[in-house]
């Protein structure tokens, strides 16, 4: 276990010493917190021009996380940037003669950063919270004690950690950060939404990764999804192990 | 000690290494050589276990890379030095290669001061020259004081000082007793750093020798001739009288004759005897670039466009016996000190020249002796090195810069 600990390390070192993780992670923040508190201000303004029925299944907790579409995409180039620097660089090799071990590394490497990713989940998820119920005001918002909004808020942490480590996965599986970032970025902002909305797709779209783990943001719950709120992150856990199973699995193949 | 036994390497169709077997030494400075694209850098990351053999396979002290023992603390190698985040600094990018095998940080500035980056150790590394970056390479291989060392074309970018302190570093590491060995497309370099060399074009095995019996084997000297230009017939009578006299003679683009076999002094007398005037007659020696140049003619994949013209000496005598399109594979993994049968497979540059037993690349004065194994048949067990001039290492040391 020597090793994982010196792994660890190393990748510690690695994460914060180049300006792309503060970026990326800063940005993740910023969005998030910023778009949700801006959505929150519009709904407040025009919660009297609504339709009776948008109104009465208004969830306060989920719209101060509306900024988290735009976020997560900065997640995600966090996640596929961790991993393909690797690769873009050259290190892998470097790396690779240090550490033969090929599963341990890239072990390491993916819990230094999920670690990393969790805590700024955390934190971006509980401010986009408590500022976008401070600019719903007195009548609009919800207390974090209330049913199901603690769950929604840290659950929204954990749907950002995981959209991180669903993208480690596949840059481990792709290793160039282009074509990573070609494929995550538009699934991720147009696809999925296009499959989950269209009504043909929708029973598909709904078992996709980011569709499936937004659920757990949800307070309000008005649909007739067939899965609830932990159930859903589940499902997107499911999608994360296979990322990650096959980029370890590749990793594990491949020639450097 | 580094060990290969019919290390093959195939990428789809193309084989990038060929049923390659050598030994690397410790206590020595081993020469990787090969042209662009020859395998040399597939063959380290082999080695290393980042790539898996497809056939064979190679060891560090007995055992397969990624089965080694702590192995980055027995081994460290510079694959690329480009191979660094160019936002991390020196020290941080050393910092972490440093965790990543349980080194203690201090050691990161230890080596920066080595190879002399002290200075520049909190800099990004995206502004760095060719040769700090290599620097930087350096320092990454000897991180962790490893006995295993390899150094893919370790003084790219290097200028002249850059070069020489890779040339004694090397020299240094193999003194104390650690194995080191360095590829490189450069044959003058390898001369002065490598006591060992291996030789390989196209993934195959050309020579395996050391660096004295190469030079003493593939550095031949010949004598240039050349008759007056105003009386073409000249040239063709005294050719008739050295081949009479038992030298070979080839002609060299600018129509001077290139004699081997035969003293200076006993040229002039046959040409005196023959009543031929000459306007030259000059003693050569193929430097050993030019040698390595030969060995490899035939095993380059990437080529310029205009071969350049065959330079004075270029041409060992072997080289001219050999019949064209015969396999170099009879040699692989002859006897490391044997004569360096990769010429078979080299179309003679001569045509003209004689089919029969191989010259001796003696001195140009040196006698005709007989071949004991007639270099046309690949398959015979290759000869003790002919004659060499008295001390080759001496002689050619010139050349070889």
């Amino acid at each position: 276990m020597a090793v994982v600990s010196q792994v660890i390390g190393s990748e510690w070192t690695k994460i914060r010493s180049v300006r792309s993780t503060v970026w990326t992670l800063g940005l993740t923040v910023v969005v998030t917190v910023v778009l949700g508190a801006l959505i929150c201000l519009l709904v407040k303004n025009d919660f009297g021009s609504m339709p009776a029925r948008e109104r009465l299944t208004f969830d306060p907790t989920n719209t101060a996380f509306a900024g988290m579409g735009l976020g997560q995409l900065a997640m995600i180039v966090f996640g596929v940037l961790v991993v393909s620097n690797e690769y873009s660089t050259g290190m892998i090799r470097t790396s690779l003669a240090a550490v033969p071990q090929r599963g341990t590394f890239l072990f390491s490497k993916v819990v230094v950063a999920t670690v990393l990713a969790f805590v700024v989940a955390l934190v971006t998820a509980f401010v986009a919270f408590f500022l976008g119920q401070a600019m719903l005001g007195p009548d609009l918002r919800v207390a974090l004690g209330d049913p199901g909004v603690l769950r929604a808020v840290f659950g929204g942490a954990l749907y950002m950690t995981l959209i991180a480590m669903f993208s480690m996965g596949v840059a481990a599986m792709l290793r160039s950060p282009m074509l990573s970032l070609g494929i995550l970025m538009p699934f991720f902002f147009l696809i999925s939404n296009i499959l989950g909305t269209v009504s043909a797709t929708r029973k598909i779209g709904r078992y996709l990764p980011d569709q499936a783990g937004q659920r757990i943001m949800k307070v309000v719950l008005t649909d007739d999804v067939p899965y609830g709120p932990w159930s859903g992150l589940g499902i997107m856990a499911l999608w994360v192990v296979a990322a990650l199973v096959g980029g370890f699995v590749l990793l594990k193949r491949r020639d450097a | 000690m580094i060990e290969a036994v019919g290390l093959t390497k195939r990428y789809g169709a193309k084989t990038a290494v060929h049923n390659l077997s050598f030994q690397v030494r410790p206590g020595t400075v081993t020469g990787f050589l090969g042209p662009n694209g020859s395998g040399k850098s597939t063959t380290m990351r082999m080695i290393l276990g980042l790539d898996t053999p497809t056939a064979g396979h190679v060891t560090i002290g007995g055992h397969p890379f990624r089965k080694l023992p702590n192995a980055p603390r027995q081994v460290g190698a510079l694959l690329d030095a480009k191979a660094v985040h160019g936002g991390r600094s020196a020290r941080q990018h050393l910092l972490s290669l440093a965790q990543l095998s349980g080194i203690p940080a201090r050691r990161v500035d230890e080596v920066l001061g080595l190879v002399g980056l002290q200075d520049v150790a909190r800099k990004r590394s995206k502004g760095f020259s060719l040769g700090m970056g290599q620097r930087l390479g350096i320092a990454s291989a000897m991180l962790s004081d490893p006995q295993v060392l390899l150094f893919d074309e370790p003084v790219n970018g290097l200028d002249p000082e850059g070069i020489l302190w890779v040339r004694n570093l090397m020299k240094q590491l193999a003194s104390e007793g650690r194995t080191v060995f360095v590829s490189s497309h450069l044959m003058s370099e390898m001369a002065l750093t490598a006591e060992h060399l291996i030789v390989i074009g196209r993934g195959q095995l050309l020579a395996d020798m050391n660096v004295k019996d190469f030079i003493a084997a593939n550095s031949a000297g010949f004598a240039r001739v050349r008759t007056p230009d105003t009386e073409p017939g000249l040239a063709e009578k005294l050719t008739a009288a050295l081949s009479a006299a038992g030298g070979q003679v080839a002609p060299e683009p600018d129509g001077a004759l290139r004699v081997t076999g035969l003293a200076l002094p006993r040229i002039s007398d046959l040409a005196h005897e023959a009543d031929v005037r000459l306007w030259e007659l000059s003693p050569h020696q193929a430097s050993l670039e030019e040698a390595y140049m030969q060995l490899t003619q035939g095993a380059v994949d990437y080529r310029s466009a205009v071969p350049p013209q065959v330079p004075h000496g270029a041409v060992p005598p072997q080289a001219i016996a050999q019949p064209p399109g015969m396999e170099p594979q009879g040699y692989a993994g002859g006897p490391p000190a044997g004569v360096p049968g990769p010429y078979a497979g080299q179309p003679g540059p001569f045509p003209g020249a004689q089919p029969q037993g191989a010259p001796v690349p003696g001195p140009y004065g040196a006698p005709p002796q007989p071949q004991p194994h007639p270099q046309a048949q690949p398959q015979a067990p290759a000869g003790p090195p002919p004659a060499a001039p008295a001390d080759p290492t001496q002689q050619h040391s010139e050349d070889a810069r």
